[in-house]
């Protein structure tokens, strides 16, 4: 019991062992490899969003400055190609206004002149801003100091976000400006339509942080310029980083400067969104390493199962043969023990039995010496004859122990063989019929003809039927009697009944008829073993005994002897009794 | 009158002497010999030898050889094997081989001499059936 336990913890422990081992060498590889592939693939899909999100941004950037040098050219060749006393006119200028707006639609809302000192002197378009002193306007200052300048968005006289561009001319030795006003919506179009995956938008900023297209609350401009100038980002015309806004969430943003760097373009995406392809392929990568861990784990527990299972197997059969090849070993050793005993005995019983009759001889010798006359009237003539018969008895004791010695070593030939069951009790019959005749008992037969063989020993199944013969004789000594001998096939078997009709046995014994030493036999004639040992013959070739008897009718002996194979009879030898 | 003309084998000296005189105060003709080839040489001198008491286990020449021996010389000897093996099988197998019958060591002086008898009998009965034979052989001769 402790050794079954301590060999399933073994097998436990084996288990365990062989499962480790296998989900390691096969889910450690394919985890290193994905995590490579996936470590290799995020970096590469991290440079091209990278990658693509610049190329929009410069793409755009460069969109928005052809924008902003096409208008400082239109209003440039307009200055350059009229006259400054042309365009003071503010009819001329309304015509040229038109003009423009004809040419570029609503990009222009308005343009006018302005002298040195600040004074619009001529004004082409919606608002009445003639005659309007811009001279402490920061565009104006601007303005005054470049030849073409583009101011900040601003919301300045009209209330409404605007810009202005400027071209600056002389005129009799003093500057003076052309202006014009860019529709902001028409600017704003530019960044507003840009949009990137569902996160990504564009905007424009100033230095100061100040939205220089349509503001949105998803930004905190002062923050990122912070960050912009930290990060010196504004002296590079284009570069890409993260960053982590104030609500916690990470953004990938974009910048390019505008306007020789007074304006910064911002392109910016959720991290989340711009790598969301990035994210699921990895969850799917992660799912499938999962599955295929989980496929391997449990393909390993159940191949290792299997395995111990067999090993455990093959194990037991190990040991059921060691066991059955000790039990060979054992019956080999005690047959060649029994065998050596038999000669022994046989040896010892000629050394005895020769002196031994000796002995009586000359005992016998002695007595018939007394039986004359001289002797007769001897003394002690009784007790001499006494102690010759003493002798006489003793030595014929000492035959009866020698005698049963050998019948104790005796070995009872158990090998295996074709036997036909029919000849076998003929021979039976034959052997007992002069008992039986001495017994007045009739043997009578009732053989089913073409029986098939069997395969048992042949000394062993003589023995079973003898003494089921003498048992019935013997049971029907006083009385006689007839005892019938019947065999037939029932299905793949071979009954053999032995049938008496002699006194039958009392309930009370039936049922321990086959138990060894139990007897009913007068002492000294029966040893109460002829039964068992029958029984132990017929159960171990795989068949079955049984007896029925009814007081006053007779007594019946059923034997069913399995039609076995060879192999399937265990070839250990029985001990005559 | 000897019941018959008894040749006792053994190699067991005092055994052959001892049983030899208690055979000769019941009127018993025996003679001795110590081993088997002793045995046929007493037979081949002596005819009118009737019964042969031997023992199987004997020098020179084992009891079963001969047994064979006077079997094939002198048919009608019967021959009684004496045992000390006290096995039956040792008996089966010498009258298997033409023994008159078998007797185990230490053996009863009475029962011997009812087997002798028994014997003797047996080979009497046996030349008679042949003397008879060979009369009516005789006279049914053709002329």
């Amino acid at each position: 019991m402790e050794e079954k336990k301590s060999s399933s913890r073994d097998y436990r422990s084996l288990l365990k062992k062989v499962v480790f081992v296998i989900i390691i060498t096969a889910i450690t590889p394919t985890v290193v490899v994905s995590m490579f592939i996936l470590n290799e693939f995020r970096a590469s899909y991290q440079a091209k969003v990278y990658d693509h999100m610049e190329l929009l941004a410069r793409k755009h950037k460069k969109n928005i400055d052809m924008f902003l040098s096409e208008k400082l050219m239109d209003i440039g060749w307009l200055a350059r190609s009229n006259r400054f006393e042309e365009l003071s006119n503010s009819v001329f200028l309304n015509q040229k206004f038109v003009e423009l707006q004809r040419a570029f639609e609503r990009t222009f809302v308005d343009i006018g002149v302005v002298d040195h000192e600040g004074r619009q002197i001529a004004y082409a378009g919606p608002y009445d801003l003639f005659g309007v002193k811009y001279s402490d306007t920061d565009w104006f200052k601007g303005a005054m100091t470049k030849p073409y300048f583009i101011s900040d968005v601003f919301k300045g006289l009209r209330g409404a976000p605007h810009f202005i561009i400027t071209v600056r001319h002389e005129h009799q030795g003093k500057p003076w400006i052309l202006r014009a006003t860019i529709d902001f919506g028409e600017f704003n179009n530019l960044v507003e339509y840009l949009r990137i995956g569902k996160s990504g938008f564009a905007f424009i900023l100033n230095k100061n942080g100040d939205f220089q297209t349509e503001p949105t609350s998803d930004v905190n401009p002062d923050e990122l310029v912070k960050v912009l100038k930290g990060d010196n980002a504004l002296n590079r015309p284009s570069s890409i980083f993260r960053h982590k806004n104030q609500e916690g969430k990470e953004v990938l943003y974009a910048i390019t400067t505008l306007k020789n760097g007074e304006w910064i373009m911002v392109l910016q995406q959720d991290v989340d969104d711009a790598f969301a392809e990035l994210n699921n392929a990895q969850k799917i990568a992660l799912l499938i390493i999962l599955i295929g861990s989980l496929g391997s784990i449990a393909t390993a527990f159940i191949v290792s199962n299997q395995l111990i299972k067999r090993i455990s197997m093959a194990d037991e059969e190990k040991q059921t043969a060691d066991k059955e090849k000790e039990i060979m070993s054992q019956q080999v050793i005690e047959t060649g023990k029994l065998a050596s005993i038999g000669e022994l005995a046989s040896g010892i019983a000629h050394e005895i039995n020769n002196p031994v009759a000796i002995m009586i001889e000359e005992a016998g010798w002695i007595e018939d010496l007394l039986e004359e006359e001289e002797f007769k009237e001897g003394e002690n003539l009784e007790e001499f004859c006494r102690a010759l018969k003493q002798i006489n008895t003793q030595g014929k004791r000492c035959k009866e122990i020698t005698h049963k010695l050998l019948s104790f070593a005796r070995k009872t030939d158990s090998r295996i063989a074709e036997i036909s069951i029919n000849a076998l009790l003929e021979e039976i019959i034959y052997l007992s019929s002069q008992r039986a005749k001495y017994g007045n008992t009739e043997v009578r037969t009732q053989l089913e003809k073409n029986l098939p063989p069997v395969f048992a020993s042949e000394t062993e199944m003589q023995q079973v039927f003898m003494n089921l013969i003498n048992n019935a004789i013997d049971a029907m000594e006083k009385t006689g009697g007839i005892i019938t001998l019947t065999s037939k096939r029932v299905g793949d078997n071979i009954l053999v009944i032995v049938a008496d009709n002699g006194p039958g046995i009392a309930d009370a014994n039936l049922s321990r008829i086959f138990d060894p030493f139990y007897t009913t036999k007068p002492v000294g004639k029966g040893t109460g073993l002829g039964l068992s040992i029958c029984y132990g013959i017929v159960k171990k070739i795989g068949g079955d005994i049984q007896a029925h008897s009814v007081k006053g009718e007779g007594t019946t002996f059923e034997i069913l002897i399995p039609q076995n194979t060879e192999a399937d009879v265990p070839a250990v030898g029985m001990k005559g009794d | 009158m000897s019941i018959a003309k008894i040749l006792l084998v053994d190699d067991e000296k005092p055994f052959v002497e001892t049983m030899m005189k208690r055979l000769k105060k019941r009127d018993v003709d025996v003679a001795p010999a110590y081993d088997g080839q002793e045995a046929l040489e007493c037979l081949g001198q002596d005819s009118t030898i009737e019964v042969v008491i031997m023992d199987i286990k004997m020098p020179v020449m084992g009891g079963m050889e001969a047994l064979k021996a006077i079997k094939s010389k002198h048919p009608l000897v019967e021959v009684i094997m004496l045992t000390g093996h006290a096995t039956v099988e040792t008996g089966i197998d010498g009258m298997r081989m033409g023994a008159f019958d078998y007797l185990m060591k230490p053996c009863d002086m009475e029962q011997l001499i009812v087997k002798v008898e028994e014997a003797a009998k047996h080979k009497r009965q046996h030349e008679q059936k042949i003397m008879e034979a060979r009369v009516k052989a005789i006279t049914l001769r053709r002329p």
